[in-house]
């Protein structure tokens, strides 16, 4: 099922949380929403699943306008963050909610019952069914919350943080059993996270998300090889940055270019990206970025130097591995392998 | 051998834990509760078993055989059988709409609702008199078309409704926000309608609680003296209910009948007591397991 997001915008009490949000997922896709708390993701999951209205614009599944249908109509598959198990219930009886309310098509009992047996044994929790949902470990809820969810085959999935409340390890666990799942089944899935490793690793393509805002959409390597605003740089990925002037292509930090060129930017003010770990370093001053080592810590294998640059003292961090000479030195001179360049506003 | 390095030895100060009193203020405190509850709580309630039974069973039985005590049996169970109900859907209602909801108005409603408890119950009795009392507005209008509530029984449950509405209520209201929305969500983005949700996920959540609610309000119900007295006019068998009649029968130095009422009352409150704590104990580690998720 393809999901048409058009020009959607959201307030609550006249407070936007989404701005005019446009996304078109593919059909059978795995999507990730991705950015800070406050950024809206949780807001457009919810407005897609019809548990908010929008104030303004409108989702469409395939053809249909499914905003003027109610989360019941929609039928989606929806995961919590805190799995809401119904906790006098079985798991095979939370499975089976989903088929048992249903007015229409209601499939007898034993039916209902062999369909939760077949979705526990895809979620790998096979002999379970008479278990309440105090009895399981967090792992194992949100297990059972997507085989309920999985339950009504649903068009659309929609998870919420599903992996917020787990510990590191089952998170990274469950993160490839939910890619295995995704594979096998085809449904078309978005997830909302604030993790990016999750949404890097896990997703075909992540949005990433900003104050109501999408950033900017694409597969894992767009979003860190070719960000496109300053945000998308600095959230995805380790990166650095540097006040710099452009003038004739050239780009200058205080009274000295730096070995590298701009062309197509004007002339101006703009700020300097790179990624940290991805510099060359360099002897000499000339043509460069040159500072005083102002802090230095050890992380595994590399080193974190904090740099002081130029006259008014910028501050930015490189990482150097520990066997580099300049690993010991307090003066440093390096020059980014790969940068971009963000103009200004005003 | 590690236990004879860590022995204290007769000299060493012995180690106090910061929380704990000493061993002669703790039995201090622990004697003036017991006794406290003893003269103040218990004396009381052997007493009224005591008169109840002072000259025997057969003056016990006969004495609760009487027409009017029937009748006022009568009027209290049919008082609280409307009333409860009543009181249970309204409790339910608000505690849904304060706990899942926002609104303009929600402090000032939850206000609301617990003013039964803090005003007396003298005063919600008068308030009804005021209200439908011959000199009031309604009075005329309510005598024309021949509707009687003050001095009958639409006035008592009326009284009774308005003094145990609280319970309920304030019970669910903290029940109902801890456990959010989450589970109804989840179960309408299943397909459920609202009705369904309500019965199969929200009713099963707050049952417990729900149950320890009905039980304070039915004690309450079938307790209350205050405001009834003022709208029940004391009609002997016609309008007295069990706390009204026992007041009566003692004014007549018929101590045997008084407390022969009396003690069913006070059976009432130990049966709800004991019910009280099973729930409890149940309810606790119901709330317990909800805490686990």
């Amino acid at each position: 099922m393809e999901v048409r997001v058009a020009n959607v915008r959201k307030e609550f009490d006249r407070f936007p949380a989404l701005r005019d949000v446009s996304l078109d997922i593919r059909s059978g896709e795995l999507i990730a929403l991705l950015g800070p708390s406050g950024s809206g993701k949780t807001t457009l999951l919810r407005l897609i699943a019809g548990l908010e209205r929008p104030t303004r614009g409108a989702i469409y599944f395939g053809d249909e306008d499914a905003s003027l249908k109610t989360v019941q109509e929609r039928n989606v598959g929806f995961v919590f963050q805190h799995y809401a198990l119904f906790r006098h219930m079985t798991v095979a009886d939370n499975i089976g909610f989903g088929l048992k309310v249903r007015r229409r098509n209601r499939p007898p009992d034993s039916e209902i019952k062999r369909r939760a047996s077949e979705l526990l044994d895809l979620v790998q929790l096979t002999g379970l069914e008479k278990r309440y949902p105090a009895q399981l470990s967090g792992g194992q809820r949100q297990r059972v919350a997507l085989a309920r969810a999985l339950a009504i085959e649903p068009r659309v999935l929609l998870l919420d943080e599903p992996f917020g409340a787990l510990d590191a390890q089952v998170r990274r666990e469950l993160r490839r059993w939910l890619r295995e799942i995704h594979d096998k089944t085809g449904h078309t899935t978005v997830f909302v996270t604030h993790d990016q490793e999750e949404a890097l690793e896990l997703a075909d393509r992540v949005v990433v998300m900003s104050q109501g805002r999408i950033e900017q959409v694409g597969t894992a390597d767009d979003v860190y090889d070719t960000p496109n605003s300053p945000f998308v740089f600095s959230f995805i990925g380790e990166s650095s940055s540097l006040p710099v002037k452009v003038e004739k292509g050239e780009i200058w930090i205080a009274d000295r270019t730096i070995g590298i060129s701009a062309p197509e930017v004007p002339d101006g003010d703009a700020v300097l990206y790179f990624r940290p770990h991805d510099i060359e370093l360099l002897e000499g001053s000339g043509g460069c970025i040159a500072g005083t080592v102002a802090a230095s810590r050890r992380v595994a294998g590399t080193r974190h130097v904090e740099l002081e640059v130029g006259g008014d003292r910028q501050r930015v961090e490189l990482e150097i591995p520990t066997s580099h000479p300049a690993s010991e030195k307090t003066r440093i001179a390096f020059r980014p392998k790969k940068w971009k360049l963000f103009p200004v506003a005003g | 051998m590690a236990e004879t390095q860590t022995a204290p030895s007769p000299r060493q100060p012995r180690f106090r834990s910061a929380v704990t009193e000493t061993r002669p203020a703790r039995y201090a405190l622990m004697a003036i509760a017991f006794v406290f509850l003893a003269i103040f709580l218990l004396l009381p309630l052997i007493i009224v078993f005591i008169e109840a039974f002072q000259k025997g069973f057969g003056a016990f039985g006969e004495a609760l055989a009487d027409a009017d005590t029937l009748s006022a049996i009568r009027l209290t169970l049919l008082v609280a059988a409307i009333s409860v109900p009543l009181n249970m859907i309204f409790g339910i209602a608000a505690a849904w709409a304060i706990a899942k909801f926002e609104f303009k108005g929600k402090a000032f409603l939850t206000t609301l609702i617990d003013l039964p408890f803090s005003v007396s119950p003298v005063i919600s009795g008068l308030v009804y008199v005021l209200l439908f009392g011959a000199g009031s507005v309604l009075g005329p209008w309510l005598k024309a078309h021949g509707v009687e509530i003050l001095f009958a029984v639409p006035g008592i449950v009326l009284a009774t409704v308005f003094v145990t509405f609280p319970f309920v209520a304030r019970e669910l209201i903290p029940l109902m926000q801890e456990q959010g929305t989450g589970d109804e969500e989840a179960a309408i983005s299943l397909g459920a309608t609202g009705w369904q949700t309500f019965w199969y996920v929200t009713l099963p959540n707050i049952k417990w609680g729900l149950l320890y609610g009905v039980l304070l309000c039915n004690a309450r119900a079938m307790g209350e003296f205050g405001a009834v007295s003022v709208v029940s006019g004391h009609i002997r068998g016609l309008t007295n209910t069990m706390p009204l009649h026992v007041e009566i029968l003692y004014n007549e130095y018929n101590a045997v009948g008084a407390f022969a009422v009396a003690s069913l009352l006070a059976g009432l409150a130990l049966v709800t007591l004991v019910l009280k704590t099973l729930l409890e104990m149940r309810y606790g580690a119901e709330l317990a397991a909800t805490r686990g998720h």
